[in-house]
Parts: structure tokens; C-alpha cells; sequence
């Protein structure tokens, strides 16, 4: 007997998306859950960014920031903070506005310290496959904060 | 996404990135490349004229891949790289480890010199 085929991203992936008023106008917030599989990363990205910018002005450096910026977060919580565990899964919440865009990216792993984190921008350091991509979200988006666990990132896009 | 071969007249194997490079799909892009070493080749050109982003595996992959083309005596060069594609190289000082071109063709030519 054959394994089941898994299921293509797309019948995996539910968007909430919900308009809320608030004082300084109404914002709409997006929500999707993401097994740890790091073949659902593109459509994921194609998601949140065309949530993000529909109906709202959008540069081409803004989407281009936000697809690697959202891509690098969920790469790093699949790989390194669910460990590609497919019974954990990955919750994105998108919080947008006329002004701004913050993604929030949370996974289910025990969290790391993001100042250890070093950067192999050193001319003798260059060759090391690994260690950009949190430095990448730090340089394309114009906010980053973690959760005290370590196992959340929120990065703020300003649409300008 | 996915990746399309072929070699040029002058004996230049060339590897276009359709769509994004990450992690992925980086495996496939070191193995193509591993794949065309173990068949001879010597000169390889990357092309990202048709590429929409590239994330840091994919990067880190392209870091990799130079480093084994080196190892047997060949030289990886890019090209194709749009504005915000070159930004990440740039910010990554990635730029100055490798040789870019602007088109795969120019690319290709740098060879023969």
C-alpha cells in the first residue's frame, strides 16, 4: 500500500482576515496557520504580501522587503525553532494599516537569544553558508522586537 | 520556481533561477550544480534575470556552491541581479565574493578573457 500524498499548501493554508476599528482608524488584521513544512514558505509569502498590500499603495521595495523579510522569518521558525517537528505549526498574524504593516511570526520552539546571533560579514567570515538571515530582517524591515522567550519575532514595515 | 540548464556555444554552463531561491529549493540548485561538476564542467553562470527574491539559505547556497566549483578548479559567476536582488549581496558584502555580471551573456564573455 502507498503512503498518502500530502496535501498541497494550498488546502493547508486558512486566511482570517477581519476589519477592526480602532481610534486612529480601522485596521485589518490577517491570521494563517503554517505546518512546519518549508515547501509551504513561497505560497505563504505570496499570501501575507498580497494581504498586506491589497487596496493600499505599495512601492516595489516594500514588497520586495517584506516577501525576503517574511521569508527569513518563517525559514527560521520552521528549521530552527520547530525543527521541521510536522506535528508543530507556525502562527502568522498581520496587523495592517494605512501606515504601517507589523507581522508577527511565532512558532512552537523553545526560543533563542537574538543577540547571540553573530553575522558573517567579515571578509575572512564570508565563506560560512549560514547566519544572515536575521541580520537580512533587521536591514529590510524598519522594526524588529522578539518575545521575551525568543520565539516570536514582530518586524513593522512602514509604507511611507 | 524551479531551475532551467543549458550550456552555451562557447562551453558555459548556465543555470536560470525561475521564481525564488530559499530554502526550499536551494538543495536543488547545489545538486544541478553538483550534477554538471561531476559531468566535467568547469565555467558555471548563475542568472537571476528571472528571479523574484532569494533568501539567506539561498545565499548561503550560492556560498557553498562557489566554494566547491573552486575546490575542482572552476569559477561560478553570477548575473541578472535586479536592484533589490543586488541589494542583498550588497548588504550582505556578498558582493565582493563574487563575480557579477549584468546579463548572463556578459557573463558568459567574461570567460574567454
Amino acid at each position: 500500500m502507498t503512503a498518502p500524498r500530502p496535501l498541497p499548501a494550498t488546502l493547508r493554508l486558512c486566511v482570517r482576515r477581519r476589519r477592526v476599528p480602532g481610534p486612529s482608524g480601522a485596521t485589518v488584521q490577517v491570521s494563517l496557520r503554517v505546518p512546519s513544512d518549508v515547501s509551504c514558505i513561497e505560497e505563504v509569502v505570496d499570501l501575507v504580501t498580497r494581504h498586506c498590500c491589497a487596496g493600499s499603495s505599495a512601492s516595489q521595495k516594500l514588497r520586495f522587503n517584506l516577501r525576503v523579510a517574511v521569508a527569513e522569518a518563517l525559514a527560521n521558525a520552521i528549521v530552527a525553532g520547530n525543527q521541521e517537528d510536522r506535528s508543530k505549526s507556525v502562527e502568522v498574524n498581520a496587523e495592517l494599516s494605512g501606515e504601517v504593516i507589523r507581522i508577527e511570526v511565532t512558532d512552537q520552539g523553545e526560543g533563542f537569544d537574538p543577540s547571540t546571533i553573530a553575522t558573517p560579514i567579515e571578509p575572512e567570515e564570508l565563506e560560512r553558508p549560514n547566519g544572515r538571515g536575521l541580520f537580512l530582517i533587521r536591514h529590510l524591515v524598519d522594526e524588529v522586537h522578539f518575545n521575551p522567550q525568543g520565539n516570536s519575532i514582530c518586524m513593522t514595515l512602514r509604507r511611507r | 520556481m524551479g531551475f532551467t540548464a543549458s550550456k552555451d556555444q562557447s562551453g558555459v554552463y548556465v543555470v536560470r533561477v525561475e521564481g525564488q531561491l530559499i530554502v526550499g529549493n536551494r538543495q536543488e540548485l547545489k545538486s544541478a550544480i553538483q550534477e554538471a561538476l561531476d559531468h566535467g564542467e568547469r565555467r558555471v553562470v548563475v542568472d537571476f534575470s528571472r528571479t523574484g527574491y532569494i533568501d539567506s539559505s539561498g545565499l548561503g547556497a550560492l556560498v557553498s556552491i562557489s566554494k566547491k566549483v573552486r575546490e575542482q578548479g572552476g569559477e561560478l559567476r553570477l548575473s541578472g541581479l535586479n536592484e533589490d536582488l543586488r541589494s542583498l549581496f550588497e548588504l550582505t558584502k556578498l558582493d565582493t565574493l563574487f563575480a557579477i555580471s549584468d546579463t548572463a551573456e556578459q557573463a558568459v564573455g567574461s570567460f574567454a578573457g
